[in-house]
C-alpha cells in the first residue's frame, strides 16, 4: 500500500503535469463535429493546440474566446457570445464544448449565465448543444479536466429514459479514461463486438484522432460519437468505466438514466484483462471466443519470455494516476520493482499501487530519485527524454505528450494482444540497452581492495 | 500595470516601423495589433512571444510565474539548438494554486528563485509574468529586484502576460526587458573592429551554424546573437558591437533601433534565407563594419568569399532546375519568410502559386511585388477550409507552411514541407538553401504520393472524397502538360 506525498517546493522543475482545460478539450474532441472552445487568452488555446498537433500528428480543432486584458477585467460575455457565433458561422459544428481557464475563473466569469443569455438572444442557436465545464488551470490536472468534461456531457446530453423504458440488452456504454489511446479504444471495440455487444464510447477518440483520412474536409472533429448517440446512452444495459477517473461520469449516468456500471481500474495486465473478458462473457451470455483464448495464451507466453528482462528492473515511472497504476501495475506483475512513482494529482487509485510511496511532483523529482535509487528503467511521457539521457537508462514513452516518436495514437496498453506487444516493446528496449551498455568485460568481476585484492588500481566494473 | 501599459504604448510608437510612421496619433494609440476575433483566432499570446524570443538564451533559467498551463503545456518544444548549456531546456514554473491567487504569489515566486539559484546556479534568472498574477497584482519587478539584491545575481522581470496581445507584441516586450535590464550591464573583455550583433535570430535547427562559418572565415565575431545559442553575458555586453543585423523583420525592431540610439550601433534588416539574400547580408555587414573603422580590405575579402560560395551553391542547385521546371509552390508562412523564401525558391526554378502576408509588413509586401510582380497572389488570412480550396485552385504541387496547417495538405495527399519553427531541417545560408531544395525534391518526387492517392479497391472512385479532390487538383495539370 502506497503512501501519497505532496512534494514541498516553491518551484516546479520540468513539469509532468499539464492543465485541466486541455484535458477537457481533448474529451470534447471525442465527439463528432465538435469544436472545443477555451474561454481565456489566446495563448491558453495555442499551447494546447500545438501540444496535441505534435502528439497526434493530426489537425486539431480548438478555438479561443481570445480574452484581452480589458475584456478579462470587464468580464467575458461578449467574447463568449462572439466566439459561439463565429464558430457557428465558420465551422458549422454539431456541438461546442466550452472550458474555462485560470484567467476567466480568477475573474469569476459566470459562463453558465452567459450561455443562457446567448440562447435568449440568438434563437438560431436553439438546436446547437453547448456544454460548459469549469476547469481552472490553477487546480487539479489534465486527467481531472477530462473527467469533468465527460461528466458534464452525461449531465447535459444524455436523455432521461421514459419511465418503464426497456434497456437495450445488447448495448454497452463505454466511458474510457484519457490514459487510453485511440488505438486502445479500437481494440476494445473489436473485443466487445466479438461478444455480440454494441459499444458506444463516450468520448470516442478512435473516431476522431486515430489518423484516418476523412470523407470530407472539416475544421471540426472528423469523427467521434454523435450527439444523438450520446443522448441515447441511457438505454444501454451496462456502462463500463475504464480507469478510476471515470467513476464520476459512470455515477452520473447511473443517477441520470439508471444505467448500472462496472468500473475497471486497469486493463493492462493478464488478471485485469481476464476480469474484463469474463464480464463481457457474462453480460453477453456468450462463451469467450476462441480468438481470445488463443490471445490469452500468447500473452502468458510473452510474460514468460519477458520476465527474464523485466524481472528485477528498478522502475522509475511518472504519469497521471490511472496510467501510472495501469502500466506500473503490469510491470510489477512481471517482477519489476516500482522504485520511484511520481504523479500529477490525488486519486483514490494511488494508495493501491504496490510501492512504498507515490509522489505528487515533477520530472526533477523523478530524475533525482531515479539516480539516487539506481533505477534502470524510466517510463514517462516524452518530456522524460532529457532525464533519460542524463541518467543513461532505457526510456519507454507512455502518455501525452509523445511528440518525438511516431504512433502515439496507436500504442496499446489494453487487450491480451496489446499487453503482449507492450511487453515485447519494453523487453526489447531493455535487451538493446544491455547489449549496448552493459556487456561484460574482464574487469566486470575484478576483485577490489575491499575484497582483499592486492592491486588497488583495479576498479570493480559494472556487471551487465 | 501602469509601467507595462506605458511600455506597450512605447512599443506601439516604434518610429523605425514604417507602418507606424504612416499612422495618425490616434491610430497609433490604438496599437498595431488587430483586435483578435473570438472563435476565429489562432496563434500564440504575448507570453508565448516573449518566451520564443528569449528562451534560446541557453544558460539562463527561464522561470514562468503562473498556473501550470503556461509552462506545463508547452515546455521544451522549441527547435532552437545550443552549443553548450542545456539549462534553457529545463522547465521552471511556480505552478500557482488557489492559495497563491487569494493571498498573492510573490512569496512563492521569491522562494522559487532561491531554489533555482541554490540548485542550478545560473548566470541569470528570467521571470516571465502571466495573466493570472498580472490580474491579482503580483509585482514581479519588485520580487526580481529583491531577489537580485538578496542573491547577488541578475533576476530579470519579463512583463508580457498573455492577454496584453499576440505573439509579436510579446517579442517586442521581451526586447524591452533586455534593453531595460540586460544590455550594457557588462563590459566585454576585449573588442575588435569586427564585432557584430545578430538580432532576432533563434538558431532553429542550428541554422545559425550554417552562417557562422562564413562570418568566421571573414574574421567577423558575433559578439552577441539575440538570442539563438546566446549566453546571458554576451547579451549584457552586446552594446559594444560595431554593427548589427536584424534578422526577423518585425520581431525585435525596437532592440535594434534603440541600440542604435543609445550606443550608436548601426543596423540593417537582412535575411540569410536564399543565396542572393545571404550575399547581400554579408556585404551589408562588411560595409557597416568598414564604415565604423574596420580595415577596408574586409570588403574585398567578403566579395571573394561570396563569389566562391555562390559558385559552389549554384553548382549544387543546377541539377534541381530541370526537375523543378513548372512546379508550383504554395507558401503559407509569415513576415520575412514571405519574401526571403520566395527569392530562394525562384532561384531554383520553382514557381510561386501564392504567398501568405498575414504577418508581413508593408515593406515585406513591397519585396514580394518586386520578386513576383504586381499581380503576385498574396493571401491575407485564411481558414483551413479556404487553405484547402486554395491548394486546389492554385494548383500547387507542394505547400510549405508551419506545423499547424500541415494536415490540410497531408490529408489531401498533397506534398508538404515544414518551414516554420518546429521544423527539423536547417535552411539558412548557401548550404541551407541547397538543403531546402533537396528536401523539396525528396518530398515532391517521393513515390509515396502515387501510393497514398490510390483509392481503396472497394471504394466507388466517383464517390470518394480523395478521388474527387485529386481530380480537381491533378487533372487540370495533366491536361496542361
Amino acid at each position: 500500500m502506497a503512501k501519497v506525498t505532496h512534494v514541498k517546493k516553491a518551484c516546479t522543475v520540468n513539469p509532468l503535469k499539464m492543465s485541466q482545460p486541455i484535458g477537457a478539450a481533448l474529451a470534447f474532441m471525442g465527439l463528432r463535429g465538435a469544436m472545443p472552445l477555451l474561454h481565456g487568452s489566446q495563448g491558453c488555446t495555442s499551447f494546447g493546440l500545438v501540444l496535441f498537433v505534435r502528439h497526434f500528428k493530426e489537425a486539431i480543432p480548438l478555438q479561443t474566446t481570445a480574452m484581452s486584458e480589458v475584456a478579462t477585467v470587464l468580464g467575458g460575455y461578449e467574447n463568449v457570445e462572439q466566439a459561439i457565433l463565429n464558430i457557428h458561422k465558420r465551422t458549422k459544428p454539431e456541438i461546442i464544448g466550452i472550458c474555462s481557464t485560470g484567467v476567466t475563473e480568477t475573474k469569476g466569469d459566470d459562463v453558465e449565465g452567459y450561455i443562457q443569455l446567448v440562447r435568449e438572444r440568438h434563437p438560431e442557436l436553439a438546436s446547437l448543444p453547448l456544454v460548459y465545464v469549469s476547469t481552472p488551470d490553477f487546480k487539479d490536472a489534465f486527467q481531472d479536466g477530462w473527467t469533468k468534461a465527460v461528466t458534464r456531457m452525461v449531465d447535459v446530453l444524455v436523455r432521461v429514459p421514459e419511465p418503464g423504458a426497456v434497456r437495450d440488452a445488447g448495448r454497452i456504454a463505454v466511458l474510457p479514461g484519457c490514459h487510453l489511446t485511440p488505438g486502445d479504444l479500437e481494440e476494445l471495440r473489436t473485443i466487445i463486438e466479438d461478444f455480440g455487444l454494441r459499444p458506444s464510447f463516450l468520448p470516442d477518440l478512435s473516431g476522431s484522432l486515430d489518423g484516418h483520412i476523412p470523407e470530407d474536409f472539416t475544421p471540426t472533429t472528423i469523427g467521434g460519437i454523435g450527439v444523438d448517440e450520446v443522448a441515447s446512452l441511457g438505454e444501454a444495459a451496462w456502462a463500463v468505466a475504464i480507469g478510476e477517473q471515470m467513476r464520476p461520469a459512470a455515477e452520473a449516468l447511473r443517477t441520470r438514466a439508471g444505467v448500472p456500471f462496472r468500473l475497471f481500474p486497469r486493463l493492462c495486465g493478464l488478471a485485469a484483462m481476464d476480469e474484463f473478458i469474463m464480464f463481457l462473457s457474462a453480460a453477453s451470455g456468450r462463451p469467450v471466443p476462441a480468438k481470445y483464448r488463443r490471445q490469452r495464451g500468447q500473452l502468458v507466453d510473452a510474460m514468460l519470455d519477458g520476465h527474464f528482462h523485466i524481472g528485477g528492473r528498478k522502475l522509475a515511472i511518472a504519469a497521471e494516476p490511472d496510467l501510472l497504476a495501469d502500466v506500473a501495475g503490469m510491470l510489477r506483475e512481471m517482477g519489476a520493482e516500482i522504485s520511484v512513482a511520481v504523479t500529477t494529482a490525488h486519486s483514490p487509485i494511488l494508495s493501491g499501487i504496490d510501492t512504498e510511496e507515490v509522489l505528487i511532483g515533477d520530472l526533477e523529482d523523478l530524475e533525482r530519485l531515479a539516480g539516487e535509487r539506481g533505477c534502470d528503467l524510466l517510463v514517462t511521457h516524452s518530456h522524460g527524454r532529457q532525464a533519460a539521457a542524463r541518467l543513461g537508462i532505457p526510456f519507454f514513452r507512455v502518455g501525452i505528450p509523445m511528440f518525438d516518436r511516431l504512433g502515439a495514437g496507436h500504442l496499446l496498453t489494453v487487450g491480451y494482444r496489446g499487453v503482449r506487444d507492450l511487453i515485447f516493446a519494453i523487453s526489447n528496449l531493455v535487451i538493446a540497452d544491455a547489449e549496448q551498455n552493459h556487456q561484460p568485460t574482464p574487469d566486470s568481476w575484478r576483485l577490489t581492495e575491499e575484497d582483499g585484492a592486492t592491486d588497488g588500481a583495479q576498479q570493480k566494473g559494472q556487471a551487465a | 500595470m501602469t509601467t507595462l501599459s506605458a511600455t506597450i504604448q512605447e512599443v506601439f510608437n516604434e518610429p523605425a516601423c514604417a507602418k507606424n510612421a504612416a499612422k495618425s496619433e490616434k491610430e497609433r494609440k490604438k496599437g498595431c495589433t488587430k483586435q483578435l476575433q473570438p472563435g476565429g483566432a489562432a496563434g500564440g499570446c504575448a507570453f508565448d512571444g516573449a518566451k520564443i524570443a528569449l528562451q534560446p538564451l541557453t544558460d539562463v533559467a527561464h522561470l514562468v510565474h503562473g498556473p501550470i498551463a503556461c509552462e506545463g503545456n508547452s515546455w521544451d518544444n522549441r527547435g532552437a539548438k545550443s552549443s553548450g548549456p542545456s539549462l534553457w531546456r529545463t522547465g521552471f514554473t511556480t505552478d500557482i494554486n488557489e492559495t497563491d491567487i487569494v493571498f498573492g504569489g510573490e512569496k512563492r515566486l521569491f522562494k522559487a528563485i532561491r531554489e533555482i539559484i541554490g540548485k542550478y546556479d545560473p548566470p541569470a534568472v528570467f521571470v516571465y509574468q502571466t495573466c493570472i498574477p498580472a490580474m491579482t497584482g503580483d509585482d514581479i519587478n519588485a520580487v526580481a529586484k529583491a531577489a537580485s539584491a538578496k542573491f547577488g545575481k541578475p533576476v530579470i522581470p519579463i512583463n508580457a502576460p498573455g492577454f496584453v496581445g499576440p505573439k509579436n507584441l510579446g517579442n517586442k516586450l521581451a526586447g524591452e526587458a533586455l534593453l531595460d535590464h540586460v544590455i550594457g550591464t557588462v563590459e566585454p573583455e576585449y573588442t575588435t573592429p569586427y564585432d557584430i550583433n545578430i538580432i532576432g535570430e533563434y538558431n532553429l535547427s542550428g541554422e545559425l551554424w550554417q552562417v557562422k562559418p562564413l562570418l568566421d572565415a571573414l574574421g567577423i565575431r558575433v559578439l552577441s546573437c539575440i538570442s539563438g545559442d546566446g549566453r546571458y553575458r554576451e547579451v549584457a555586453q552586446s552594446h559594444r558591437a560595431k554593427a548589427a543585423m536584424m534578422v526577423c523583420s518585425k520581431a525585435m525592431i525596437n532592440v535594434a533601433r534603440k541600440m542604435e540610439e543609445r550606443y550608436g550601433i548601426p543596423f540593417f534588416e537582412g535575411s540569410f534565407y536564399g543565396i542572393g539574400d545571404t550575399s547581400d547580408s554579408l556585404r551589408e555587414i562588411a560595409r557597416l563594419l568598414v564604415s565604423r573603422g574596420a580595415p577596408a580590405d574586409l570588403l574585398d575579402r567578403t566579395e571573394a568569399l561570396i563569389a566562391r560560395e555562390e559558385a559552389k551553391a549554384w553548382a549544387s542547385i543546377a541539377p534541381f532546375k530541370p526537375l523543378f521546371a513548372g512546379k508550383r509552390v504554395l507558401l503559407i508562412t509569415g513576415g520575412v519568410k514571405s519574401w526571403s523564401v520566395v527569392a530562394a525558391l525562384q532561384e531554383a526554378g520553382l514557381e510561386i502559386a501564392g504567398t501568405s502576408v498575414k504577418k508581413s509588413t508593408k515593406e515585406d509586401k513591397e519585396r514580394i511585388k518586386e520578386l513576383m510582380g504586381e499581380d503576385a497572389h498574396m493571401i491575407e488570412d485564411m481558414t483551413p477550409r479556404e487553405m484547402y480550396r486554395m491548394l486546389k485552385d492554385a494548383k500547387a504541387d507542394i505547400m510549405l507552411s508551419g506545423g499547424r496547417s500541415q494536415f490540410v495538405a497531408l490529408k489531401a495527399a498533397m506534398p508538404w514541407l515544414d518551414i516554420n519553427q518546429e521544423r527539423h531541417h536547417a535552411y539558412m545560408g548557401y548550404v541551407g538553401m541547397v538543403d531546402l531544395l533537396r528536401e523539396i525534391a525528396k518530398t515532391l518526387f517521393n513515390p509515396v504520393w502515387e501510393q497514398v492517392r490510390r483509392p481503396a479497391p472497394w471504394d466507388d472512385p466517383a464517390d470518394n472524397w480523395q478521388a474527387r479532390a485529386l481530380a480537381e487538383i491533378v487533372a487540370p495539370q495533366l491536361a496542361a502538360e
